[in-house]
Formats: structure tokens, C-alpha cells, sequence
């Protein structure tokens, strides 16, 4: 698969780390390039500097080709806005979204996007951890 | 009407201001509360410490009753989001977004934000309308060569529509020394290369030929 991921911090890195070693074929995309010591000295894949909630930027990244596309930034906006641009500019087939506010996260889902809040995720794993459910 | 208006920057204080005088019920909501304080101060009570963006403090902004809501952050992707909550779970109905971006138009019209108002390409607009087209700019002074490079815009009326370079006859030391086309990108003309309505010439020439050039170009 072609995957264009946007944000290239530790949970970008890595996941573009992953993807690579998984054979696929990935371009990370990060407003700084100070982020890439985050990916892997492994991989092999693409790192591009610029601002992934510029169009431009995204064609350039490949977007157009891509079947997915994975927002990873620290701003739940910015990860919104290019997620939606990416769904209904660029038809990618899968997009994925990362929100930490649970509010605006729901209401992205009932708008059809693919989204994650790690805000809830973390919060549910610890809950599970403190009453003894195991992670 | 009931207007809120998202970030309390410079844009959003004085339009406050205008709409406020003209009669409007009007809450602005700042994330800084430095901000806050000091438009409390010259406004009064018109302001709202928190994030545009999130559902409960639009709740608590009473955005169920807002006629209207405004996002004029310096951030287009907030003001794109503010939008998008209000509109989808406050039932907000009519929500204008400030762009900087000119390339969010589209994507913003898309997703269902009723006016998009980018400053960007309104202030290029009327730079556009109050500069005289014809004039030539200057890109480039060389100093040591006595030479400047100038740039030309191509006006429809202008002598030169359809002429080939070889046939324009130029000032003593100047020189043609690229064509930029809106269709094609700039190109290092040739003796025929022919000069088009809407053409960029970017051209040498010295200081004292440069009125000679400019009567050459534009005529």
C-alpha cells in the first residue's frame, strides 16, 4: 500500500516505521524536520518537509496515489482539516485521524471520518489497569 | 442578532467593535486570557475565556441561539473547526470563516462553511486594482554594472502583442532576458519567440535607458 502519514512525532515515527518494515510504501510529512529522528534508521521510505495541511503540499507528498492517509499531528485541527482534505479533495480511500478532544472526535466519526482519540484510549486502558482488568 | 465571534486577535476585535456598534449582541471567545482582559477592559463584558473549537465551551456561549458565528483566529484550520462544531452540534446556522490560505477556498465551500473571506487574496485584489499595470518593477539593482533587471507586465494594448523578439527594437544595452507565460512558466526567449497579451518580461537594462525600455514595452 501507498501511505501518506502527517506528523512525524513519536506515534508518526514509529507507525511509519512499522509500515516500512511491513513492506509498504510510505511518505511522512512533517512542518519540521527535526521530527525525523523519530523514524527508524531503517527506513526506507520517503520524509518530506512541509505543511501537510497545505494542498500543495499533500500532492506532493503523492497524496493522489495514496490509499491511505494517516494524521499524526500534535493539533487535533490541523489533523481534521487535512484528514477532510485528503476524504474529499484527494478520494483517498482510507483516512485516518487522530483527535485527542473526545467531543470533537465523535463528532468527526458521525461525519464519516476514521478517528482515534488516544485521550479515551489511554484513559480506558489505565481505568482497566486500576480496577485490576489487566491492559 | 446573536454573533459569536471566534479569536480575539486584531481582526476579531475590531470587528466586534464595528458590530457592536451597530446594534449587534456580540461574544467574542479567546483562548488567551491576557486577550481577554484587555478587550474586557475597552469592550465590557463581551468576551469568553476559552477554546472556539470545543463543543462545551460553544455550549456555554449559548451558540444554540446564535444567529450567526464568526471564526477570525489567524489559524485557518481553527477557524475551519470552530465552524464545523458549530454548525454540526450547536445547529448554528450560518458560520463565516477568515482564510489566509487562498488554497482552503475550495476545501472550506466543500465542507459547508457558508463564507470564506480571505484576506489574502482581497488584499492582493485591490494591490492588483491600485497599481498601475503598466508600469514596470523593478526586480534587481547590479550596482557594480550600472544595470537594473527589471519586470514588465504585457498589457493587451501594448505594442509589442504579437511581435517577434527580433523584431522589437530595444534600448542600447538591454536586453530580453526571459518570458514568463501563465500557461507554460517562464522560458529563455529566442529571436522568434513572440510576445503574448499577459506575458511577465523580465529584462536588463541600464538606469538611463530604462524610460526608452519601458516606452519599447508597454508603448
Amino acid at each position: 500500500m501507498k501511505v501518506v502519514i502527517m506528523g512525524c512525532g513519536r506515534v508518526g515515527g514509529m507507525l511509519a516505521g512499522m509500515l516500512d518494515e511491513a513492506g509498504h510504501q510510505v511518505t511522512v510529512v512533517d512542518i519540521d524536520s527535526w521530527g525525523f529522528r523519530w523514524l527508524p534508521r531503517s527506513f526506507n521510505g520517503k520524509a518530506l518537509v512541509g505543511d501537510g495541511t497545505d494542498v500543495e503540499t499533500l500532492r506532493t507528498a503523492g497524496i493522489e496515489e495514496a490509499d491511505v492517509f494517516v494524521a499524526t499531528t500534535q493539533g487535533d485541527n490541523r489533523n481534521v482539516m487535512a484528514a477532510q482534505a485528503a476524504k474529499h479533495i484527494f478520494n483517498v480511500p482510507k483516512v485516518v485521524c487522530r483527535i485527542y478532544d473526545p467531543l470533537r472526535e465523535e463528532l468527526y466519526k458521525s461525519m464519516g471520518l476514521e478517528t482515534m482519540s488516544p485521550t479515551k484510549l489511554g484513559a480506558n486502558v489505565l481505568m482497566n489497569i486500576v480496577l485490576g482488568k489487566g491492559g | 442578532m446573536y454573533i459569536i465571534v471566534v479569536g480575539g486577535g486584531k481582526v476579531g476585535y475590531f470587528l466586534s467593535l464595528a458590530l457592536l456598534s451597530e446594534g449587534h449582541e456580540i461574544l467574542i471567545i479567546e483562548r488567551e486570557a491576557d486577550k481577554c482582559k484587555i478587550i474586557a477592559e475597552e469592550l465590557g463584558s463581551v468576551v469568553m475565556h476559552g477554546d472556539g473549537c470545543e463543543v462545551r465551551t460553544l455550549e456555554d456561549a449559548g451558540a444554540n441561539r446564535a444567529d450567526l458565528l464568526v471564526a477570525v483566529t489567524h489559524r485557518d484550520e481553527v477557524n475551519l473547526v470552530a465552524c464545523q462544531v458549530a454548525k454540526d452540534r450547536l445547529g448554528v446556522k450560518r458560520t463565516i470563516a477568515r482564510i489566509s490560505n487562498p488554497k482552503n477556498e475550495a476545501l472550506f465551500k466543500m465542507l459547508g462553511i457558508d463564507v470564506t473571506v480571505s484576506s489574502t487574496n482581497l488584499i492582493l485584489e485591490h494591490i492588483e486594482e491600485k497599481l498601475p499595470t503598466h508600469s514596470m518593477s523593478h526586480l534587481l539593482t547590479l550596482e557594480d554594472g550600472n544595470l537594473e533587471i527589471v519586470e514588465v507586465n504585457v498589457q493587451t494594448d501594448s505594442v509589442v502583442v504579437g511581435k517577434r523578439i527580433s523584431d522589437i527594437v530595444l534600448p542600447t544595452n538591454s536586453l530580453i532576458c526571459l518570458i514568463i507565460k501563465t500557461a507554460k512558466g517562464a522560458q529563455v526567449p529566442t529571436a522568434s519567440s513572440i510576445i503574448e497579451a499577459g506575458d511577465h518580461i523580465i529584462a536588463v537594462t541600464q538606469p538611463d535607458h530604462e524610460a526608452e525600455l519601458r516606452a519599447a514595452l508597454t508603448g
